[in-house]
């Protein structure tokens, strides 16, 4: 290339300035987040999410497809004798994406990868068999840790057992909720992220670095135009609450800019009948005219809703 | 444009690739600024169009940022490389049928892109939202035909030189492919976790960063010394510019992070050289400023030198905010604001759109060899496009002081909404008027290229007089 030799010299320092650059700001930044352990929060964050809840190939139409649900469950589901106190298990039904942290325990932190691996027997899970997950408590040289153990190989609970006696009101969908968290694009005004600095006074503590490891995406959040959610199934744990909020905002919050999210609640209400939205907000326009005592009913939602996924994924949000 | 996808590539005219994407994008700009009016439209009266999901604010709004991103700003900034890049090497571009190829895919990835946002299909990053396989089109049918045929126009120039505005489009070029690869690198291997959300602002920051700030800037290099005949104030504060974009820029990616749970010292490095961003940014507007000298009368004349300086102008604000905006000590204040939302856009409906439409303005006059049809309808988009970002700009920086002064004072978060509301609406008529003065300005070139008046070879559209 004809040229002064300046530009040789130029081309090879710009090649140094971004490789270094990148090298400060990309390698570096990485082995330090890498190095990090998974909280309680994170652990259990991975069980009941799964494995990405952006678009996926196991779910391009973002349905919510390909998640986990998370049991309450009350009878070992072998013998059927109760568990006291009740234990809490994380159901990946066949087909289902493992968690990152199955796939991958490197990402789990120290301690937690080894007692997983070796305890929990992570690595028997198999996505195309299923399996089921929960949080255990077990020691590593000397000192306690958390770690995910795949009760399918441990115990012999498969999926199809633990979702015979279960049931659907032990069952959360937040897994599936968190798709609709993303596809609905509740992260553009709702920040999942107290701030460090004031927010906590009002919206919680602040995560820790630990807390995300495996969690895909993180959905921080935008710009906030609406409360932080990130602890806000402590603030409000009212189903009945979340059911008028998410069908029409302004019946519990009447100057909310909050989009309505009626159309989440599909076709059928919980008792299989069609829901008439045209109906419903008709009445509504005559209860804000001053004509109705008081506001219509919100629609029960039928238990295979979306919003059904989605109320239960906020409300996991402690 | 279908006969020439598939004519030789000596058969099709030179500026032809120029053309496609100087209209390609000024639809996009039409499009992209009626979807942010759609959407100003729902935060200012929230049952505007309710009960869809397409239509929803949450699918709505990524598909407003995109289309100004990757259509209008990115193809003006394609359009203005067609034209420009061969211009400064005394030479030809090195191939129209690629840069008429690169138009028609782009469009047709984006296209199909947009629609996957609007049906929900997204990957829950900002910046970075389309689908990895969108992501992947783009890197292979967009930004590196565009690289390719930049880069070899530049190596095979007639002169010895190169200009300072081909080091930048040759520079950004290269580096939007590293960015749009590495950055989507969550996407691609599935990296989770706060190295996932890091790199994702790190895309979100280097596509602004390394992108389009730098080849805004490269256009005012190019515009201002053409039209006004100066030549550029200073190589060396080029050159300076130049490698302190490169240093400086490429770095302080976690001031998008500063309240977040990222290891402290990369965001005590990325504020440190996020306020040495200030270095290329007066060196910019230095530079861009004193080649003026002896012409400012051409501020009031000339529609393309007046788009240029505002936008440069608009960098003083710009800079001095985004320098200070990524210290600690205000970042905890401003951070989730709308303040931030005030500084975006005078980022890239401020600075950079005012540059790039300065560059599309000249270009398709000169291309077409047609003046513009009518230096009223420029005047109403210039005067439309700098009231209605105004009104959006203060409106926008008082609703984010009122936001962050809701972190201080415990009031309920409704108290904020409330407070917020009439600046909403001042917001949506703010963007409303930069829409309607994007509509007279695809009028406009649409009738300069049916009737605009012949431009004699040799003659710049600047020195004839208008006849109407």
């Amino acid at each position: 290339m004809a040229g002064f030799r300046e530009y040789k010299i130029g081309s090879r320092l710009f090649g140094l300035a971004l490789g270094g650059s990148m090298t400060i700001t990309l390698f570096f930044p990485s082995i330090n987040i890498a190095s990090v352990s998974s909280t309680d929060i994170a652990l259990t964050k991975q069980l009941a999410i799964g494995h990405e809840s952006g678009f996926n190939l196991d779910d391009p139409w973002m349905q919510g497809k390909n998640k986990p649900l998370s049991v309450s469950l009350k009878v070992d589901p072998l013998t059927n004798q109760p568990i006291s106190g009740g234990m809490q298990v994380y159901v990946y039904e066949k087909g289902t994406s493992l968690p990152n942290g199955v796939d991958h325990p490197k990402i789990l932190g120290e301690g937690i990868r080894e007692l997983s691996v070796q305890d929990g027997r992570v690595k028997d899970a198999k996505k195309d068999v299923g399996a089921v997950f929960t949080l255990a408590k077990g020691m590593y040289q000397d000192k306690q840790y958390s770690y995910i153990d795949d009760l399918t190989a441990t115990k012999g609970w498969t999926p199809a057992e633990v979702m015979r006696v279960a049931k659907d009101s032990d069952v959360s969908m937040a897994g599936k909720g968190k798709t609709f968290f993303i596809r609905e694009g509740c992260w553009w005004c709702h920040t999942l992220l107290p701030e460090e600095t004031q927010d906590w006074q009002v919206f919680g503590a602040p995560p820790m670095l630990g807390d995300f490891n495996g969690e895909s995406p993180t959905a921080f959040g935008s710009d906030r135009k609406g409360p932080d959610l990130l602890h806000v199934g402590s603030r409000n744990s009212s189903k009945e609450w979340m059911m008028m909020h998410f069908f029409n905002p302004r019946l519990v919050q009447p100057h909310s800019i909050m989009p309505r999210f009626d159309y989440l609640w599909g076709k059928y209400d919980a008792d299989g009948k069609k829901i008439n939205y045209a109906e419903w907000r008709k009445e509504y326009n005559e209860y804000r005219e001053g004509k109705r005592v008081s506001p219509p009913d919100v629609p029960s939602y039928a238990s295979n809703s979306d919003i059904r996924g989605l109320i239960d994924f906020i409300l996991s949000l402690k | 444009m279908l006969k020439y996808l598939f004519a030789k590539n000596e058969d099709i005219p030179a500026g032809s690739a120029a053309i496609f994407f100087g209209f390609s994008a000024i639809l996009w700009f039409v499009m992209g600024t009626g979807l942010g009016s759609f959407n100003a439209a729902k935060l200012a009266f929230p049952d505007f169009v309710t009960g869809n999901a397409y239509f929803s604010f949450g699918h709505m709004r990524q598909v407003h940022v995109m289309a100004v991103i990757f259509g209008w700003i990115s193809m003006a900034f394609a359009m203005a490389m067609m034209y420009i890049t061969p211009a400064l090497g005394n030479n030809k571009l090195w191939s129209e049928k690629l840069g008429i190829w690169n138009c028609f895919l782009w469009n047709a990835g984006l296209v199909l892109g947009l629609t996957a946002l609007w049906m929900g299909i997204t990957s829950g990053r900002e910046y970075s939202d389309f689908p990895w396989p969108i992501d992947l089109y783009l890197a292979s049918c967009v930004f590196i035909p565009l690289g390719v045929n930049v880069w070899m126009t530049i190596i095979n120039r007639r002169t010895q030189g190169i200009y300072t505005t081909n080091w930048f489009f040759a520079a950004a070029t290269f580096m939007v492919i590293i960015v749009f690869l590495i950055g989507n690198l969550p996407e691609f291997f599935h990296l989770t976790g706060l190295t996932e959300a890091y790199l994702t602002w790190w895309f979100a920051h280097n596509v602004l960063g390394l992108w389009i700030t730098p080849v805004a800037a490269a256009i005012a290099y190019y515009t201002i010394p053409k039209v006004t005949g100066n030549p550029l104030y200073s190589h060396r504060i080029g050159h300076l510019h130049f490698w302190s974009v490169v240093v400086f820029y490429s770095t302080p990616a976690a001031h998008h992070l500063m309240s977040a749970p990222l290891p402290e010292w990369l965001k005590s490095f990325a504020s440190v050289e996020g306020v040495l961003i200030l270095v290329p940014a007066i060196a910019f507007v230095s530079n861009i400023m004193l080649t003026m000298q002896g012409k400012w009368y051409m501020f009031v004349e000339n529609i393309e030198v007046r788009f240029t300086v505002t936008g440069c102008l608009m960098a003083i604000p710009l800079n001095m905010q985004g320098g200070f905006q990524q210290t600690r000590a205000i970042n905890w204040y401003i951070h989730g604001t709308g303040w931030i939302v005030a500084h975006a856009h005078l980022a890239l409906l401020g600075f950079s759109t005012f540059l790039e439409v300065a560059a599309v303005y000249y270009g398709m006059q000169t291309i077409m060899r047609r003046k513009l049809y009518s230096i009223t309808l420029a005047n109403m988009h210039f005067w439309l496009l700098l009231i209605g970002f105004t009104v959006y700009w203060v409106s926008m920086t008082i609703a984010g002081l009122i936001q962050g002064a809701g972190k201080i004072y415990e009031v309920p978060y409704i108290d904020v909404v409330i407070a917020e509301h009439p600046y909403m609406i001042a917001r949506w008529l703010g963007g409303s008027m930069v829409f309607s003065g994007n509509i007279l300005w695809l009028y406009n070139m649409w009738m300069t290229a049916r009737k605009g008046t012949v431009v004699p070879q040799g003659r710049l559209p600047h020195e004839l007089a208008y006849e109407r």
